[in-house]
């Protein structure tokens, strides 16, 4: 089926005051199709925030996106003007942020700030908005429909947060919804429930979603494909089963071994063991060598690691890897 | 609600120790009214401790502030020696005037103050940024007084606005809309004169406030929605940054009555300001106390109306205080 | 053993103002009770809002219990006055979740970890100095790195400080509240094991308070489950996460993923 956005070659860097430059997003390249939830793992420094910034084009001013195109729907977004940009925001692809603590604005009603996401992109009747606005929160708040609606965010909790924030980015039915890390700051029970809301949501709408996230284990059995993401550049890209199970970059294979036991393998024997860690420092953005990112951490790394950096190879079908080891 | 009756009740006590104060400080200042007559050798003493014993200023403190108390409650506010008539219907007259030109001061200022500030705080370190920052600090440099003249003599040699008073000769008889072009020409100066001082503070403040929000995530997730940028910054950032400015409202207040009752005097403006003075002068006690009082009445209501908003504004303030 | 700490009918109640000044009552902790030996980690797991946090709080002193007994060392803490915790209070410290927001930005490394010191003035700048930098060096963090801000450290490296903040008074019992929950999953492993690692050079007691029962299971010698306000169940960690009993212990291991991600590592590559 043909994609409904296709990342290519997409350079971001951050610029300080002085003018020194930072990349954040290096050669990055990947396409979501409709109704594909895509998972993108990634940890602090790896430009997940970044790269889900850029797709809406919302970098703060220091960040500029120097090269590369991001077409969505048949449409460059970088080619996109403030007008355009403003139309295809909230309407065709939403953005879900990090922290529904600070997301909402602390003295609008939730249905309000719902109702001014619909006011927004289409022209509609008061009253015929209000009724949408009620329709959008009861798909969400089936039992509580109007407490929520007429409640400010710091009445609610956080998982009802996160559903409102959910709630306004489908309001005008996008056919793609990036989340940033949208359950970070949720106990393990929330997590659970909004990760299923996002699941049906693909059901119910056809809905891509990109879902950003650093935890592997929020992934498994939600993503259709994942996205491994490494100081910037893409490490792996693969269906889910195949990069959480049989990881091929030495870095996706670090990272899920940092994970604790599982509990159907926790025994006595393990228990407070050392874990395996990853050795050396995270990423540093600045950044400036040729060669793989991860070559100083790496343990099989080779001479041309610090060379050049690694080609994406393809691996098995749809399984894609950057590393020398496979030839890159 | 509690938040409000609580305002409220600690707005009348203020009244109250507001009275009490200026009623105990202008009895400390030595002489009063009559101390003149005294050294008139054609009033007899007698006639000046008759006068005294009249006006009841021969009595003790308490007894003349319970007096004066009992003449609140009937609206005369106690009497004026100079005047020869109770000082309520004296005063209201001057405190029409005085409101009416501090009212629309205020909203003058901050009706420009907010889209200064907010385009100042939209566009920071930018050349209108920098523009409005320094013609605010150029503002702030320039005393009131200095101000004041510096316009009065602008007048003067233009010609274009009267120099003083609240209206022309035979106002009475001019057309309704000619009537308010002589107010406006008349009020011009004064406000101008308010508004330039107040202006440089509140783009200040407005701007700091804005500035503090624009980076809030949750205009970043609006701005992700779509939302357009003018209702961004109007509706979403400026609500948000607005705390701080409510209670800035009700300093202004404050500030532009205590300025205006300097522009008053200097522009001769008929409000409280000229009557205040001339009342401390000739040691009018009631006047004096009148007018200190309706100005602290001001101040209270502006503060008031301020939390009202407030109120209005942030349903977190309206939750009260709830613990954990 | 004589546990380190012992916890009785710990009772923490609320009272929220209502609209009319008339309190409602919330019970944040419910007659709780537990124990913890010296050298061990009790891994405090269940949902936001059971009350994991607030019973941190009261253990650290911070806030006043209801009712009921902290006994610390064969002293009831929770009876004694402002002055006499002055005495207690170090030996018992807090790890909070958000490094970044617990640690001033300003301070530099060095000075976030002798700031404890120079409120109890027994020693001289020498040899706080000395002491602050043994410590970093035994977190983790080289010498280099003290004059540092902690502005410029990584999020690991915050809860490195934090941690070595917490240590630098020698305490017998962390608190660790949600200490690893905001940091990435390679990060969490690497403290993880600094935290074993201290457990077993200082003796110290662990009150491990997290919603990932991954980690509670890895860490923790017994798992307590909270659920409003009340421990509905304690034990070793296979017992309780293997064959729940109560219906909140069940609900936290269903929504936990971690048993459907088991990395196989492809032996040839």
């Amino acid at each position: 089926m043909a994609s409904i956005l296709e990342v290519r070659n997409l350079h971001v860097a951050y610029f300080s005051r002085t003018g020194v430059a930072s990349s954040a997003i290096v050669d990055v390249s990947f396409s979501v199709r409709p109704g594909e939830i895509l998972g993108v793992l990634g940890e602090s420094g790896s430009g997940k925030s970044t790269l889900a910034a850029s797709l809406l084009r919302l970098l703060p001013a220091s960040g500029n996106i120097q090269q590369g195109s991001i077409l969505f729907e048949g449409r460059d977004v970088l080619q996109a003007d403030p007008r355009e940009l403003e139309s295809i925001r909230g309407r065709r692809i939403a953005l879900i942020d990090q922290e529904p603590s600070v997301a909402l604005h602390p003295t609008m009603r939730v249905g309000d700030q719902i109702g001014e996401v619909l006011a927004a992109h289409e022209y509609l009747d008061k009253k015929v908005r209000r009724e949408r606005v009620r329709q959008i929160l009861e798909a969400l708040f089936p039992a509580e429909t109007e407490r929520i609606s007429s409640s400010y965010p710091h009445q609610l909790s956080g998982g009802q947060r996160q559903r409102v924030l959910i709630a306004q980015a489908i309001a005008c039915g996008p056919s793609m919804v990036v989340a940033d890390e949208p359950t970070a700051s949720l106990d393990p029970t929330t997590q659970r429930e909004i990760l299923s809301v996002f699941q049906s949501l693909r059901q119910k709408f056809g809905l891509a979603i990109i879902l950003i996230t650093h935890n592997p284990s929020l992934l498994a059995g939600l993503a259709d494909r994942v996205l491994v993401l490494y100081a910037g550049s893409v490490a792996e890209i693969g269906p889910t089963d195949s990069v959480l199970s049989s990881p091929l970059h030495p870095y996706t294979r670090a990272l899920l071994r940092c994970l604790p036991p599982p509990l159907c393998g926790a025994d006595e024997a393990n228990r407070k063991t050392k874990l395996p860690v990853i050795a050396g420092d995270s990423p540093n953005p600045a950044w400036l060598f040729p060669g793989c990112r991860f070559e100083p951490r790496c343990k099989d790394r080779f001479e041309t690691c610090r060379e050049r950096e690694p080609a994406a190879v393809s691996l098995s079908e749809g399984h894609t890897v950057s590393c020398f080891k496979f030839g890159g | 609600m509690r938040f409000l009756s609580r305002r409220l009740i600690h707005a009348v006590l203020v009244l109250f120790g507001v009275s009490i104060l200026t009623f105990l400080f202008t009895s400390l200042a030595p002489g009063d009214y009559f101390d003149e007559m005294r050294l008139n050798p054609q009033i007899a003493p007698e006639t000046v401790v008759a006068l005294r014993a009249q006006y009841q200023l021969d009595r003790p403190l308490p007894v003349r502030y319970a007096r004066w108390l009992n003449s609140v409650v009937h609206g005369d506010l106690g009497y004026s020696f100079s005047y020869n008539s109770p000082v309520g219907p004296l005063l209201w007259v001057r405190a029409r005037n005085t409101l009416f030109l501090t009212v629309t001061a205020t909203l003058l200022s901050w009706g420009l103050a907010l889209p200064l500030g907010v385009w100042s705080a939209e566009r920071l370190g930018g050349l209108p940024d920098s523009l409005i920052s320094w013609m605010m600090a150029g503002l702030m440099a320039v005393p009131d007084l200095a101000l004041a003249l510096g316009l009065l003599l602008f007048a003067a040699r233009s010609g274009w606005f009267p120099t003083g008073g609240l209206a022309s000769l035979g106002f009475e008889s001019l057309s309704p809309i000619n009537e308010l072009r002589d107010l406006t020409l008349h009020m011009f100066l004064p406000v101008a004169v308010l508004v330039l001082t107040a202006l440089p503070l509140l783009v200040r403040h407005v701007r700091a406030a804005m500035a503090g929000v624009l980076h809030a995530p949750f205009l970043r997730a609006a701005q992700g929605h779509g939302i357009p940028r003018r209702r961004l910054l109007y509706r979403y950032a400026l609500p948000a940054a607005a705390n701080p400015l409510i209670s800035l409202f009700g300093f202004s207040i404050g500030a532009l009555l205590s300025g205006s009752l300097l522009v008053e005097v200097v522009m001769s403006w008929p409000g409280i300001g000229p009557l205040l003075v001339e009342a401390i002068l000739s040691r009018d006690l009631y006047v004096v106390v009148g007018g200190v009082l309706l100005s602290t009445l001001f101040l209270v209501v502006g503060n008031f109306v301020a939390d009202v908003f407030l109120y209005w504004a942030d349903p977190r303030i309206r939750a009260g205080p709830v613990a954990k | 053993m004589q546990p380190l700490i012992q916890v009785e009918y710990l009772v923490k109640r609320y009272s929220s103002r209502g609209v009319l000044g008339s309190g409602e009552v919330v019970s944040a902790l419910n007659e709780v009770s537990f124990s913890v030996a010296p050298g061990k980690t009790l891994a405090l797991v269940g949902a936001s809002g059971s009350g994991k946090s607030t019973l941190a709080l009261c253990l650290a002193c911070l806030e006043r219990s209801t009712s009921g007994r902290i006994w610390f060392e064969g002293r009831d803490i929770a009876a004694l006055d402002e002055k006499q915790l002055r005495a207690v209070r170090p030996q018992i410290q807090l790890v909070f979740q958000d490094p970044a927001s617990s640690l001033n930005p300003r301070f530099t490394a060095l000075e976030i970890v002798t700031e404890p010191l120079l409120v109890q003035r027994k020693w001289g700048t020498r040899e706080m100095h000395e002491r602050a930098l043994a410590l970093l060096e035994r977190i983790g963090l080289s010498r280099g790195m003290a004059s540092r801000r902690t502005g410029e450290f990584s999020g690991g490296q915050r809860q490195r400080l934090a941690i070595a903040r917490a240590l630098s008074l020698a305490p017998k019992l962390l608190i660790l509240d949600e200490a690893l929950s905001s940091l990435d999953c390679s990060v969490q492993a690497q403290i993880a094991n600094l935290l074993l690692e201290l457990q077993s050079s200082f003796v110290l007691t662990y009150l491990f308070i997290t919603h990932d029962l991954a980690m509670a299971a890895h860490l923790g010698d017994e798992i307590a489950v909270m659920n409003r306000g009340r421990i509905v169940e304690q034990g070793v960690p296979e017992k309780v996460l293997g064959a729940p009993s109560h219906e909140a212990t069940r609900g936290l291991v269903a929504a936990t993923p971690g048993s459907i991600v088991t990395p196989r590592m492809p032996g040839g590559l």
